[in-house]
């Protein structure tokens, strides 16, 4: 048994053939090659099926509302800059009823790592459209298909200046485990938007689908530059897959912040003194 | 109502006049008793504006409406005071801001005073605000020397050439002032306390301090935007993390998150923008997470009366968010409480995990009024978080009744909050047993936590037969009324916690013959509270609801009315 696993069974609660088993175990590998203590691993996560996640991995969690698990992370990294923190949910909750805390994070720059399972189409309420829904895509609500552009969460992160740019797929395990481990080790807010099978409710995107309409990126590829990543970003046709960008070195929200100028101390570890209080009241 | 003075400035947004009643509370404080407040217009610029200050020869916390002295500060500073004015104020103006038939018709005495002139003559037209506050200070004989050196403090980094310019307007303006014959006066105590001068919303930040805050994320909207102002001033020194957020939505998420990671969070708002944080409030709810939340009412419903005072959102804090759990909600009413309060508010979060909110509104938060310097100490910052061991479960039944609560990366376990019903590992769960377990757990802090309720203070004669009730800012208003003796049968009940209400409450109302509750909303929320929560008579309310606090004169007249 590995960390971050439960000695005992669970009780799972997607789908069987759902893209979450096989992400699931990307996580827990990932988190035990980078040798991280699970005691200092927090997941936030919102609602949804996506969301679920954190139940089924032994580490710290706080599963909150939907659409506001990024902004329970980015309060618990700043409150305790100690811990790895891990924002997750699906694409309704990140992009849509999240969609503000996406675009407002990314221009804070967190370091946290935020993963994001896309399989364009709401699960847990069965089967509407998502904010990354192809258009005609048929649903009980859209039942002349949907007719709204599709979000496109890599082009909208790289314009906010995100610092770590990501698209993986859970056909690739051991491609997306690395993807996963890099988006961890990077300093600042990290993206990494999962691309999977539901396998009850989108009947167009199946995981052929994916196989068929996402490529690699190229071993020579550089994610370094920001033109390379934003013309990848905005190929829709056949999707890349792996780090389209990664810049380093640019403060992150906790480094920006006057409590840590000088002191690195997580504000929880300090204490106040009463008597610089009082001298409010003198 | 207590022998005093109201001097009214009456100017526009943009005009300093914030400054002019700083430097005069704080002058006038030395020697009187004095409370100011004020009524702005919802612009930045333009409109009108008016700084209400009161004085006195014993102590006053409440506005008087009637003015009696008037100081134009424009030509469109009077209309919206008539109301106000009488045969016996005194209208100090330039010649063209007010006509004679205006004044006129309200029988209200002329007296020129051309600031801008006289600003002229000291040198530059920036002197005006200080030549005024020389002329009231002439008028009321205050010591020159010390408000030379409250002058010398506020400009000392411009320099001393600076200060003498302003320290010779001043003097230019106290000589008038002093000059001046005033038709009435009130007299000095022959001794005054070493006051501190506040507002309310810095009564608030010191307790918000003194309870250990050391991170607030929220999005602005008046009056609660001052709160994050005041913790930003003081965010370096006393380590405090301040985060603006996108959206209300966020800050009380935040908020949440931080707490849950071991900080000690607030938000602070105004009603919109808590309506927007209510999800957030069932969410501190279910996952036992402690929350501070500050809520500084105004008029609404939606963008009301943006910079106007109210108290209608009491409903709103007891009933927010979906399902069913406990929180508490605290109001200060005088300044102390503010301190008191606010400190006292996060220590209540921390024992009982329990969302606590901060209920104040704009006339609280913006009043300045003295008091005597006191110390507070520590015993608010008692933390009770636990370090974790291997088996640790966030929500394990407890005999205590509270789940000790356990922070990420500190100990051994691990901490699971969740939002879903969930077991005592913090699990999802679907079991109806532990569902009914862990709901009967978080209500029964209810009755846990009225062992630290609140103390209620009563004021005036304990063999009452009439009983006023009020709760928040209402509080120096109905004090004055009571003290000063005009009803000796007639007691006030000024509670500080309106929620949840403690059943020892029941006895002062049982007592009354003729109970009577005053608000500053519509539809009488409180008494409408104090009837369900505790099954008492109320006969009839006192309500205002149009922007203003109550004034002295109206307390007095409608209380006479009720209990006669």
């Amino acid at each position: 048994m590995s960390k971050f696993d439960f000695e005992h069974d669970i009780d799972i609660a997607w789908c069987p053939g759902c893209g979450n088993f096989p992400l699931r175990m990307s996580i827990i590998k990932a988190l035990n090659e980078l040798g991280l203590d699970p005691t200092q691993v927090v997941f936030s996560s919102g609602i949804g099926q996506a969301a679920k996640m954190p139940q089924y991995i032994d580490a710290n969690y706080f599963n909150g509302l939907h659409g506001r698990g990024l902004s329970v992370a980015v309060a618990i990294q700043a409150a305790n800059p100690s811990l790895t923190v891990i924002a997750e949910g699906g694409d309704g909750d990140m992009y849509g009823e999240g969609g503000n805390h996406f675009i407002q994070n990314i221009r804070r720059n967190p370091n946290i790592t935020h993963i994001v399972h896309n399989n364009m189409i709401y699960g847990l309420t069965k089967g509407q459209g998502s904010p990354t829904s192809p258009r005609d895509l048929v649903t009980p609500i859209q039942v002349d298909g949907v007719v709204n552009e599709p979000f496109n969460p890599m082009a909208v992160a790289l314009s906010m200046g995100a610092t770590f740019v990501a698209r993986a797929f859970t056909g690739d395990s051991e491609r997306t485990k690395e993807i996963i481990k890099a988006a961890i080790l990077h300093k600042g807010y990290a993206i990494v938007d999962i691309f999977h099978p539901c396998v009850t409710f989108n009947k167009v995107n199946t995981f052929a689908w994916y196989k068929n309409n996402t490529y690699w990126l190229e071993d020579d590829y550089d994610p370094s530059l920001l033109t390379n990543a934003m013309a990848k970003a905005l190929e829709v046709q056949k999707f890349p897959l792996g780090i389209l960008y990664e810049v380093k070195g640019k403060p992150t929200f906790d480094d920006n912040l006057n409590v840590y100028h000088e002191d690195k101390s997580p504000i929880i570890t300090r204490k106040r003194d009463i008597a610089n209080v009082n001298r409010l009241l003198k | 109502m207590r022998d005093s003075l109201t001097i009214v400035l009456s100017g526009e947004a943009g005009q300093g006049l914030a400054t002019i009643e700083e430097f005069l509370v704080e002058a006038i404080s030395k020697e009187y008793h004095v409370f100011t407040s004020k009524e702005v217009m919802s612009r930045v610029r333009g409109g009108n504006n008016t700084v209400e200050i009161r004085i006195a020869k014993d102590p006053v916390e409440a506005l008087r409406y009637g003015i009696d002295y008037l100081f134009l500060l424009n030509n469109h500073s009077f209309y919206r005071l008539t109301k106000r004015v009488t045969d016996k104020t005194v209208v100090f103006t330039e010649d063209s801001f007010v006509s004679d038939e205006e004044l006129g018709k309200l029988k209200a005495t002329r007296h020129p005073l051309n600031l801008s002139e006289l600003a002229k003559q000291a040198g530059n037209r920036i002197f005006a605000n200080t030549i005024l506050f020389g002329y009231i200070a002439g008028m009321l004989e205050l010591t020159k020397e010390s408000c030379h050196e409250l002058i010398a403090a506020r400009f000392a980094s411009k320099g001393d050439k600076i200060i003498a310019e302003n320290h010779n307007a001043f003097n230019l303006g106290f000589d008038l002032g002093k000059a001046y014959v005033l038709p009435k006066k009130v007299g000095k105590p022959t001794s005054i306390p070493a006051y501190k001068v506040m507002d309310g919303n810095t009564a608030i930040g010191i307790g918000t301090l003194a309870g250990g805050v050391n991170f607030i994320a929220s999005y602005p909207m008046s009056p609660g935007t001052s709160l994050l102002v005041y913790l930003a001033e003081k965010g370096k020194e006393f380590n405090v993390l301040v985060e603006q957020a996108e959206d209300e939505i966020a800050a009380l998420n935040m908020v949440v998150g931080a707490w849950y990671a071991g900080a000690r969070a607030i938000a602070t708002t105004s009603g919109g923008g808590f309506a927007l944080m209510t999800e957030a409030v069932s969410l501190a709810g279910i996952t036992e997470t402690p929350a501070v939340i500050h809520v500084a009412q105004r008029p609404g419903p939606a963008t009301g009366l943006p910079t106007r005072t109210e108290q209608a959102d009491l409903n709103l804090v007891v009933y927010a968010g979906h399902g069913e759990f406990p929180r508490i909600v605290l109001a200060p009413g005088k300044l102390e409480d503010g301190v008191h309060l606010a400190q006292r508010a996060f220590w209540l979060a921390d024992k009982y995990q329990v969302p606590v909110f901060l209920l104040t509104d704009q006339y609280y938060l913006e009043s300045f009024a003295q008091v005597i310097p006191f110390e507070i100490d520590d015993r608010y910052l008692e933390s009770f978080v636990v370090k974790t061991d291997v088996d640790y479960k966030r929500y394990a039944f407890d005999p205590s009744g509270i789940s000790p609560r356990g922070i990420p990366g500190n100990g051994l376990g691990f901490v699971k909050s969740d939002s879903d019903e969930h077991d005592e590992a913090g699990q999802i769960t679907e079991d109806f047993d532990v569902r009914v377990a862990m709901n009967d757990k978080r209500l029964h802090k209810r009755s846990l936590l009225l062992a630290d309720y609140v103390d209620e203070e009563l004021i005036g004669p304990k063999d009452y037969t009439n009983l006023l009730v009020g709760w928040g800012s209402t509080y120096g208003v109905i004090k004055e009324f009571i003290e000063s003796g005009d009803s000796k049968n007639t007691a006030f009940l000024h509670i500080r916690q309106p929620f949840p209400l403690h059943p020892k409450l029941k006895k002062y109302f049982d007592q009354s013959k003729n109970t009577i509750v005053i608000e500053n909303n519509a539809t009488g929320q409180f008494a409408n509270l104090c009837k369900l929560e505790l099954d008492v008579k109320i006969h009839s309310s006192i309500l205002k609801y149009n922007g203003e606090p109550f004034s002295i004169e109206e307390i007095t007249q409608r209380v006479t009315e009720a209990i006669r």
